[in-house]
């Protein structure tokens, strides 16, 4: 199966692809590691008109040190992300929750940025940021603002972005000493999450839900009850609490609220929660 | 559009559709039909090649994503006088029946051994969950992997 | 010393690994066009229009057709009892019964325009209710064939005594689904036609290339001279590549219609339509026995689903009815079945065809009479299994088993995964309540290899100038080796070394029969049919050998370590195969063998795999953690082969138990139509495997081979059904059906805890 055809742009500035995306219309599409949307239109379930490859803008491809945070740009391939020194020390969550994304070669080409700005549910980094309490950076033709990942899923692969917007950069706060866990529950190691949670315990409690509703979600109910004492085992009977999960081939709504559920209690053990 | 790429060492020019994807570049334009395609979801693998010297799935590249940089692929894996040690160790162990993910699963062995340096079975496994395979079970596919893991790095030009 | 019995490499493998191989997508046709299907998107509708007119003028179309415009008649199933009616169109003509039912075919200058020109296909359908499952079929409120008045493909009842169980202390029922399955093989279907002359020329992805003449020939009318088919590489078949499907039949009729060679690959989400699927069994086992474990009666009846169009899949009871019984010794047997066509994709022969279904059905049966009666499930097996000293053995269906030694099996299989300590294990995870159960499963199978079909098969062998030699074989090798393992047979009885015999096989033209290779055939028909033309040619070499040597011909030896005749006790004076192919000169018979094989009739490969398996309680996920195969086929060529047969056969089966099945939703729309839905299994939910060696070798053949490409499935898919099963006995659980995904794993737990709670 092959793409319906497109017209194909390297813009090799990020300005030039601001522009570019501003001048384009709706119907263009950003391109960075392509391992979201490629697949999409190859099913033809999407056929934008123009694709903006920013793929090549290496400067946006950088783990930094900014002090209490470390900030990643849009376009860091998850294989750098997963092995990055500083990011295991500082972040260790969203290293080894990236090590699960897809199979090696995927990790190879896409993006962390293209993983957020496509908002899938199903996608593993978006409850990674979520829990981590992120903050994404975009640029448009109007400048850049700061995002925070809580503000930036909005719908079903809907995000905050504007259609002449750019994510340009991920910032996680550094939790070297937190207690951490992800739980990807799935049937084969490189399929998406059935359900999966993201967990980040020190002092405060972070949990982002994978595959839980129409969007990417924090399981609020759940670090509010760990925030009033309870357990762990209490606080994940509230995982679901609000949520409209979906029911497809490899799970109900009912066994997902049951996973969410026991997949919340582990995750939350092993990140160190009473 | 144009677009240059260095493929097996060979420095290619070519004229191609934007929606081109790299897979058929590399298999109808420039007649290399060792990589072949198994699914269209990005699933099975059988289209692994290295990009850049990193395993890639080459049905979710376009071509003109590749455009400058250097491709190797199953016919440009062998040294002059041997095969690589991980097609050797692939013949010796019986890693392959039908051969048809084989092209695929031999790329994306070479980048799991080049990438990670302490590959035990469970790593092994993990490290080919992009790649499926029908015949062989996968047995002997880890057997000739871990056993190449051990074979000293030799350069294959 | 023989080369037989030894791990001897594969002299295919430097091909495929430095290059590749030679697959239908590979093949570079000149001039050829391009052939895209436009394809049902309706389980179940009449056909009111096709509007091509967009597609026509799309770039790079040539040529659009529908069921209108090809005059080639319906495709029958070909098997015996199934009713004219259910003929396959090759294109839908006025109704179509499944979704990726072919529709119409684009003909384009280049691939890419012809996925483009289908979408722009526009086909109208008005609606019809459709029936998904088999049992529902045979109720026959929808009727895919009003005209034929039910569903039923193919009848198959015995009578059913009322008194069978009588007698009988404990009686256990349940119904079981064997799930439809995709066979999956990496590469997907491709092919090519050509013209030349009134001669068509067809590549096809294929098991068995002169059955694929055959069809070709009688849907076209065509002498059989008139057909060549050659499979080029075959990138696995597993079944599903041993007959011919519409999309490979309509090739020659593009070709010619078009005045141009024509190519065809479909895409896996076709594949996953259109190729045929496999399994799909609902059954019904009622077993009886005393509460000593001694099974006295087993009745087993089967609804099979064919899907819209009959095909192999039909024919499935019939294998499964062979194997009943399984390897018990069962005074009391009967079988009854139904194949249905349902709003599906056609089934077909999947690894097994058939004798998987009898085995799962059997294997489940003993498993719930041992739960029943409060036995070790190994133990009530071994007091029911067919005595040493009874074969040849009759089973109550009538099948014959040549030899074997079930207990032994079961013995080999049970100490090498060391079952009491596993039992030891599991008892004290069950006191602890720890959520990590493990489950122990044991089957014990038996399975008719070359049983379907002529069991002969064809091979020549002939000597080269300059005294190399050639193999010729009618088997169909997709990756089992047969190049290495035939050339190995010849060379062991030629005394010429392997890398000096060719062989040749997968072309029509080149090779004048053969039945190809399916149902675990190739050695026992294929090998046996080299070997025995081997030793033809060698005497008829010491013939020649005796004539020059002026000696009698009784007298001449052959030294196969030189590969040089000499008479006895005289091994100065000789004469090497170079020297016999000059002296043979011009007479092109004189050194050459063809020969048919006709072993005695089909044989019986045995075994018994214990698997054991970690079983999440809370989360029903399962984890495979060890697989112990004992797997007799008899005699061994070449180990290296035979365990990998067995290994990718250990994997499949252990897929239907816990990860794969094809679903539709209520409306027969498919909801596994690509490898990211469908779970075909991976590296990471397997572990490596455990083999036992046990050899018994057959008096069916001279070789003493028996079949070895299905036991791995056979005995697996069981073993690893019963070890989810058994991780859950403790809460009650008897019966979970395949495949074991965590949500249904879970589901049990709660049912069974709810249960018990009552």
């Amino acid at each position: 199966m092959i793409p319906a055809a497109f017209e194909y742009q390297r813009p090799s500035s990020l300005d030039e692809a601001v522009r570019l995306l501003a001048d384009s219309g709706d119907d263009a599409k950003l391109l960075a590691g392509g391992h979201s949307l490629l697949p999409l239109m190859k099913l033809r379930l999407a056929a934008p008109s123009m694709l903006i490859d920013i793929g090549r803008l290496r400067d946006l491809s950088y783990i930094s040190d900014a002090g209490d945070t470390v900030t990643i740009g849009a376009l860091t391939r998850h294989h750098e992300v997963e092995t990055s020194a500083l990011l295991k020390a500082q972040v260790p969550l969203l290293a080894h929750a990236t090590s699960q994304v897809g199979d090696p070669q995927v990790r190879h080409r896409g993006t962390i940025g293209g993983s957020i700005a496509h908002g899938d549910p199903a996608s593993d980094l978006p409850a990674v940021c979520l829990a981590l309490r992120a903050t994404f950076t975009v640029v448009g033709p109007n400048g850049s603002r700061q995002i925070p990942a809580d503000d930036f899923f909005r719908g079903f692969l809907e995000t905050a972005l504007s259609a002449d917007e750019i994510l340009t950069e991920i910032s996680v706060p550094k939790v070297p000493d937190a207690g951490w866990s992800f739980q990807k529950f799935n049937r084969r190691a490189q399929d998406w999450a059935i359900v999966g949670v993201a967990a980040v315990h020190n002092g405060s409690t972070g949990v982002g839900l994978v595959n839980m509703a129409s969007v990417p979600v924090r399981a609020a109910a759940v670090e509010d009850a760990i925030a009033a004492g309870s357990s762990a085992a209490e606080a994940a009977t509230h995982a679901s609490d609000g949520l409209d999960p979906p029911a497809d081939l490899n799970a109900s709504q009912e066994y997902r609220r049951h996973l969410a559920e026991v997949l919340v209690r582990r995750a939350l053990q092993e990140a160190g929660a009473p | 559009m144009k677009i240059t790429t260095t493929v097996n060492g060979e420095q290619r020019d070519s004229e191609v559709e934007p929606r081109l994807l790299l897979v058929h570049y590399l298999r109808d334009v420039l007649g290399l039909t060792g990589t072949n395609v198994g699914c269209d979801t990005s699933s099975c693998g059988a289209c692994t090649v290295l990009l850049d010297g990193e395993s890639v799935k080459s049905c979710t590249v376009l071509a003109a994503q590749a455009d400058g940089s250097s491709i190797t692929t199953i016919e440009g894996l062998a040294g002059p006088d041997r095969m690589h040690p991980v097609q050797e160790a692939f013949q010796e162990h019986h890693g392959l029946q039908c051969g048809y993910c084989t092209p695929g699963m031999v790329m994306a062995a070479v980048s799991l051994i080049e990438e990670v340096p302490d590959l035990d079975e469970a790593k092994v496994r993990e490290g080919l969950e992009g790649n499926l395979c029908r015949c062989t079970g996968y047995h002997n596919i880890v057997k000739a992997v871990l056993a190449a893991a051990k074979t000293p790095a030799r350069s294959a030009s | 010393m023989s080369i037989l019995g030894n791990r001897v490499q594969r002299r295919e493998d430097p091909k495929f690994l430095t290059t590749g191989g030679v697959y239908g997508d590979d093949l570079k046709i000149e001039g050829a066009l391009w052939a895209t299907f436009v394809r049902s998107t309706m389980a179940h509708a009449r056909l009111t229009s096709l509007d091509v007119t967009e597609a026509r003028n799309r770039p790079g179309v040539v040529a659009i057709y529908t069921g209108e415009d090809v005059d080639l008649p319906p495709v029958p199933a070909g098997l015996p009892g199934v009713p004219d009616v259910m003929a396959r169109p090759v294109l839908a003509k006025g109704v179509v019964r499944f979704v990726g039912e072919a529709v119409a075919v684009v003909l384009t200058e280049e691939r890419y325009q012809g996925e483009d020109a289908a979408e722009s296909v526009f086909v109208d359908y008005e609606p019809l209710p459709a029936v998904v499952d088999p049992v529902s079929a045979l109720t026959g409120d929808v009727l895919l064939f009003p005209e034929h008045g039910s569903n039923v493909a193919v009848p198959m009842n015995e009578p059913q005594a009322e008194d069978f169980f009588d007698g009988c202390e404990v009686v256990v029922r349940h119904r079981l689904i064997n799930q439809r399955v995709a066979p999956c093989p990496l590469e997907v279907r491709s092919g090519a036609a050509m013209w030349e002359g009134d001669r068509v020329i067809q590549y096809a992805s294929n098991q068995a290339p002169h059955g694929a003449k055959a069809a070709i020939a009688g849907l076209y009318g065509l002498e059989a001279d008139r057909v060549r088919v050659i499979a080029p590489d075959v990138g696995g078949g597993f079944g599903a590549k041993i007959g011919l499907y519409v999309e490979d039949l309509i090739l020659p009729w593009l070709a010619k219609a078009a005045g141009r060679p024509v190519h065809w690959t479909e895409t896996r989400s076709e594949s996953m339509l259109a190729l045929g699927h496999g399994r799909a069994q609902v059954q019904d086992v009622a077993i009886g026995g005393s509460r000593d474990g001694k099974v006295e009666a087993y009745r087993l009846e089967v609804v099979q689903d064919a899907g819209a169009y009959p095909s192999l899949g039909s024919f499935l009871p019939a294998l499964t009815r062979l194997m009943t019984s399984g390897t018990y010794d069962i005074p009391k047997v009967e079988f009854s079945a139904a194949s249905m066509v349902t709003n599906t994709t056609p089934t077909v022969a999947y690894r097994g065809a058939g004798r998987p279904e009898a085995t799962a059905a059997i294997e489940r049966a003993m498993d719930l009479f041992a739960a029943e009666i409060g036995m070790d499930p190994a133990e009530v097996r071994k007091r029911n299994v067919v005595a040493n000293d009874k074969f040849p053995f009759t089973t109550p269906t009538g099948t014959v088993y040549d030899i074997g030694d079930y207990g032994g099996a079961i013995d080999l299989a049970l100490q090498a995964s060391d079952y009491q300590a596993l039992r030891a294990e599991q008892a004290t995870r069950r006191s602890s309540g720890d959520t990590t159960q493990i489950g122990i499963g044991v089957s014990s199978y038996v399975e008719i290899t070359n049983g379907a079909g002529p069991p002969g098969e064809y091979a020549k062998v002939e000597i080269l100038p300059g005294g190399k030699a050639r193999v010729y074989t009618g088997t169909s090798p997709h990756g089992q080796g047969h190049e290495t393992a035939w050339t190995m047979l010849a060379s062991e009885q030629l005394g010429i070394p392997m890398e000096d015999i060719e062989f040749v096989a997968n072309d029509t033209d080149l090779v004048p029969e053969g039945g190809g290779t399916m149902g675990s055939r190739s050695l026992q028909s294929g090998g046996l049919a080299v070997h025995e033309a081997s030793i033809a040619l060698v005497d008829k070499a010491a013939k020649l050998a005796a004539e020059l040597l002026e000696a009698n011909a009784d007298d001449v030896v052959l030294d196969k370590v030189g590969g040089r005749f000499h008479v006895a006790g005289t091994p100065a004076v000789g004469r090497s195969w170079a020297e016999l192919a000059e002296a043979a000169g011009d007479d092109g018979d004189a050194l050459v063998v063809a020969h048919s094989s006709s072993p005695a009739g089909p044989t019986f490969p045995f075994g018994a795999h214990v698997a054991v398996v970690e079983v999440d309680t809370d989360t029903g996920r399962v984890k495979l953690t060890r697989l112990v195969a004992v797997d007799d086929a008899g005699t061994i060529v070449n180990p290296l082969l035979a365990e990998g047969q067995r290994h990718g056969g250990l994997a499949q089966g252990a897929a239907q138990a816990l990860m794969e099945e094809v679903r539709y939703d209520d409306d027969g729309n498919p909801v596994t139509s690509n490898l990211a839905d469908y779970a075909m299994i991976s590296a990471t939910e397997l572990p490596s495997f455990e083999l036992v060696a046990m050899a018994t070798p057959t008096p069916i053949n001279a070789l003493g081979a028996k079949g070895i490409g299905e036991s791995g499935t056979i005995g697996s898919t069981p073993a690893v059904q019963s070890a989810v099963v058994d991780a859950l006995a403790h809460l009650g659980v008897r019966h979970i059906d395949m495949p074991a995904t965590p949500e249904r794993v879970w589901r049990a737990v709660a049912a069974a805890q709810s249960t018990a709670a009552e």
